[in-house]
Parts: C-alpha cells; structure tokens; sequence
C-alpha cells in the first residue's frame, strides 16, 4: 500500500511539474516519467500487457513526437521569454494550491466504497479478451490508425506543395 | 482479495482526480499549442490510471487492459493529428500562440 502511494504521489508530482515548468522539452521529458511511473503501477496491478504497451508508446514514441515538434520550432528569445514569465507564473501559480487544497479535502471526506461488486470473473487472459471477446474493438483500432495516418499523409503533403 | 483491492478504492480515486485537474487547468489555462496538448496527455494518464485502479478492483483486468490499449492507440493517433496541424499552422504563424492564431474566427 505505501508503494502505491509512493508512486502515485510522484505522479502527482511530475505532471504538475510538466504542467508547471517553462521549457517544453522538460515537460515532454516529465510525460514520459509520468508514463514510466504509471507501468509500474499496471505491473504492481497485474496488467502486465497494458504496462507493456503504456512503455513502449505513450514513454516511447509520444515524447519522440513532441521533442520533434519543438525541435521543429523556434525557440523564444530571451526577451520573449522575460516578457512571457511573469504573464506564465499570475496564471499557474494556483495550480499547486488548488491539487493540494482539492486533495486534503477529498481526503478528509474519505469515502468507504460500498460497491456492490460482480462475483470475480473467471480469470481470462487479456489477449482471449481482445481477440475472441471484442474482435470488433480491434476492426476500430485499426480504422483509426488509418484514418490518423492518411490525415497525417494530407497534412505533410499540403505543405508540402506549399514549399515548392 | 476484493476486501483489500477495495482498500485501494480511495487512494487511487483521489490522486487521478488530483491529476485530472492538473492536465484540465493546464490545457484551460495555457497559450501555447504544444502545452495544450501536453495537458491533455496529462488528462490521459488520469483516465488509464484510473481504468486500470478499477479493472483490478472488480477483478475485470483483462477487460480493463483491452480498454486501455484500445485507449493507448487513440491516444497516439489523437496526437500524431494534433502535431501535425501544430506544425502546420507554425508554418504559417510562425508562432505557437493561440492568441496569434485566431484568423478562422475573425
């Protein structure tokens, strides 16, 4: 139990941390510690092929997406960045107050959860459900993968005729 | 186990609403286009931690884990879009302020 606090408060910790600092490839950075945290926590919870995917996609490719975007743009100078700074700290420093204060709140409340639980299921296997169960999730993701890469094909291909 | 799974009920609630309203405030309240995204990651990983928390509460992992991988690819597919309109709209702007980038409503 204190491990999964543990983490879960670093988690808390850095995503604040990437909501809250200047520089966007320190926030990409953070994204893919938050994701890392969040595998351990699905191992720690018996979801080995969730945590599996969780690493290799959203602390792998996501943040190699967004350092090339921001590799991709320029930088602001150093007089942007001053003229920005105190713009950016008015309108984020509530943000700790408001998770901190939200959190003791929430904990002083402390609901018991009366749920009424379904009987445990059989223990299935994550690739039964996904093959044999829900076949028509996968014909979803892999439309939406389509549909994401031709959308992506349109939008370089238009600027592309752009340069020329 | 159900009784102590239950035990985790709380603690997992109360930090993915902690998180949720880091990634709600940071897509609401920022200018910039990539940290609009980046707060809506931050959303994502509310929402994964918090299937997963309940799919091994009710004893649903499986189920839960399809629903999260499912989720993973959408995630990836929603930002691999987003990025690329950013870029596209970069190009023209030059800029990365949404404020900059206002000529559709005007």
């Amino acid at each position: 139990m204190l491990a999964f606090i543990l983490i879960l408060i670093s988690l808390t910790a850095v995503a604040l941390w990437a909501a809250m600092t200047r520089s966007l490839l320190r926030s990409a950075i953070c994204l893919a510690m938050m994701s890392s945290l969040l595998t351990m926590i699905m191992f720690m919870l018996r979801s080995p092929l969730a945590a599996v995917f969780e690493l290799s996609v959203c602390a792998g490719l996501i943040p190699v997406l967004f350092i090339s975007t921001i590799s991709l743009t320029h930088p602001l100078t150093r007089e942007e960045v001053l003229q920005h700074m105190k713009d950016r700290i008015r309108r984020f420093w509530y943000l700790p107050f408001i998770v901190v204060v939200v959190g003791v709140a929430l904990n002083m409340i402390s609901v018991v959860p009366r749920l009424a639980l379904p009987l445990p299921e059989i223990e299935k296997d994550a690739r039964t459900v996904l093959w044999n169960d829900r076949p028509i999730e996968l014909l979803g993701q892999i439309m939406i993968l389509l549909a994401g890469v031709f959308s992506v094909v349109i939008l370089f291909k238009e600027s592309g005729k752009d340069d020329r | 186990m159900i009784v102590n799974s239950l035990q985790l009920f709380w603690p997992f609630s109360l930090f993915t609403i902690m998180i949720f309203i880091v990634g709600l405030y940071c897509t609401l309240v920022t200018y910039n286009f990539i940290r609009a995204l980046i707060g809506l990651e931050i959303l994502m990983k509310a929402v994964t931690l918090s299937i997963i928390a309940v799919g091994y509460i009710t004893n649903h992992a499986a189920l839960a884990q399809s629903l999260v991988i499912t989720m993973i690819v959408v995630e990836v597919v929603v930002i691999a879009v987003a990025v690329g309109v950013v870029l596209g709209m970069y190009r023209h702007t030059h800029s990365l302020d949404v404020r900059k980038n206002r000529e559709l409503k005007d």
